[in-house]
């Protein structure tokens, strides 16, 4: 008695029955009761092969480790510095996880990140009790500099990446810009002025119709066609 | 945070595009003037400039005139930040914005005469009609100022006077067919300052960065009303820019304002 109720891509509600049997297996945002699996988000159900989850449609950053994240420092400790993320807590960027540089005693740590610097990290730690913390020490990992930040709905994030990087990758060729999506979905767009403009155009049309098949051709499509800059091949 | 955004706009503004889209970037964003949009007021209006929205509504009420002025109706103006609009706004008292908001659309409409006073006269020294105009902002990206202004004047325009019983009592729920008395329909227009640049109906997140700004009310040719704000100075160069670009916008303003 395997069957599956709510079909792939339509949208379920929390309590909603999913699916029957054990055949099947309870993936994120769902839970299983005696043969049954339910809904625990409202969003869009997404069946692969025997797997089943629900990708939500709105909702807050939850951080998870190795998660790459974009964050704006908010306080400066005597050892640390306080970093929001767009989570439910703020994070903890420690004084050893910050730079590479040798920080002497005493020194003013507002010469590394300054309350309202913006930066790149990575989660290395989180617990279920509020305890966040990120490093910005690693490869891609840095304070960043110029360029626009926009924030988007997290759950488009994997819609703004797309499979194997292709939604960004094609934005960047297209746009001539500089452009990195944060888990959390904060989103760093560098280049000239109007190609930064031009991007964030076309992620904001990813956070408005993310749930849309066939967007990347609308992306495509509607880069092109105001575009001055030629797709280099 | 500031600066990097601060930069970039000054970047985009010298390169001719502004943060959302318009037609140019000494454009407004897309405005859409509602009406009406309360049941119960005499006049109302929804006002939308990009995602700024404001709904403004039109009340009448006898009251009795004051003393120096005994044959002249009453305007009051009053403004409300509800917390729905933005994260930073909180509910309680109204706060120093919203009582700069409510003045500056009371100086714009009052210093221009909009409102033909003496026509609001009942009984000279006994009765006259006040005017209420309230002030609801239902979301925050910028340029609530001009938004507001733009919206009383819409709910003015189609605002009709109640009828009045043999006590003189005012029966709320009935409309003569005389509009308020209108001799001007003035708009405002804000310019922010962003270090040498003038920025024309900024959005949130530029209005955050802004050194100054100043809203010049108009009608037609004419500077009625002023109002400056902000930590930064204009230079007299800069403030005659200034007044040379807001009666050029103020003019478009005022033909979106004709044609509803």
């Amino acid at each position: 008695m395997n069957k599956l109720i709510v079909a792939s891509r339509e949208v379920a509600v929390p309590g909603d029955l999913i699916a029957e049997g054990m055949n099947f297996v309870a993936g994120k945002n769902t839970y299983r009761k005696d043969e049954k699996i339910y809904s625990n988000r409202l969003g869009l159900v997404d069946v692969r092969g025997s797997v089943i989850k629900v990708i939500p449609l709105s909702g807050r950053y939850m951080p998870q480790k190795e998660d790459l994240i974009i964050g704006e420092v908010k306080e400066v400790g005597f050892n640390s510095w306080q970093v929001d993320i767009g989570a439910p807590f703020t994070a903890n960027l420690y004084m050893s996880e910050g730079t590479t540089t040798y920080i002497r005693k005493d020194e003013d740590l507002s010469r590394y990140f300054n309350v309202g610097d913006k930066l790149i990290g990575r989660i290395i730690s989180c617990t279920s009790t509020g305890s966040l913390q990120i490093t910005c020490k690693g490869p891609g990992l840095k304070k960043i500099k110029g360029g626009l930040i926009i924030k988007i709905n997290p759950n488009k994030v994997p819609r703004a990446i797309g499979k194997k990087g292709s939604m960004i990758t094609m934005i960047k060729e297209l746009t001539n810009t500089e452009i990195i999506v944060g888990q959390n979905g904060w989103v760093w767009i560098n280049g000239d002025a109007m190609d930064i403009l031009k991007a964030k155009k076309a992620i904001e049309l990813i956070d408005k119709k993310g749930h849309v098949k066939g967007l990347t051709d609308a992306i495509k499509n509607m880069l092109e066609k105001d575009s001055r800059i030629k797709p280099v091949k | 945070m500031k600066n990097y955004d601060k930069k970039f706009i000054i970047d985009l503004y010298e390169n001719g595009g502004r943060l959302t889209e318009r037609k140019n970037k000494d454009s407004y964003r897309e405005i859409i003037i509602q009406e009406p949009v309360s049941v119960n007021a005499e006049g109302s209006a929804r006002v939308k400039i990009g995602k700024t929205e404001v709904i403004v509504g039109v009340k009448l009420n006898t009251a009795e005139p004051y003393q120096d002025t005994p044959d002249e109706g009453v305007m009051m103006v009053t403004a409300e930040f509800s917390p729905i609009a933005d994260p930073e706004f909180e509910p309680g008292p109204p706060k120093e914005e919203a009582i700069e908001l409510a003045r500056v659309v009371d100086r714009t409409i009052r210093e221009s005469h909009a409102i033909d006073t003496k026509k609001l006269c009942i009984k000279k020294g006994e009765k006259v009609w006040r005017v209420f105009i309230d002030i609801y902002i239902i979301n925050n990206d910028g340029n609530l100022i001009d938004a507001s202004v733009l919206g009383a004047m819409a709910a003015l325009k189609k605002a009709k006077i109640p009828k009045l019983d043999k006590d003189g009592n005012v029966l709320f729920k009935e409309h003569t067919k005389k509009n308020v008395p209108l001799n001007a329909t003035p708009t405002a227009c804000t310019i922010f300052k962003l270090d040498n640049v003038l920025l024309i109906d900024a959005e949130k997140r530029e209005e955050e960065l802004i050194d100054a700004r100043i809203t010049l009310g108009c009608f037609g040719e004419y500077v009625h009303s002023m109002q400056k704000g902000g930590k930064g100075a204009f230079t007299p160069e800069e403030f005659n820019k200034c007044v040379k670009l807001a009666i050029k916008k103020n003019k478009e303003l005022q033909k979106i304002l004709s044609k509803f």
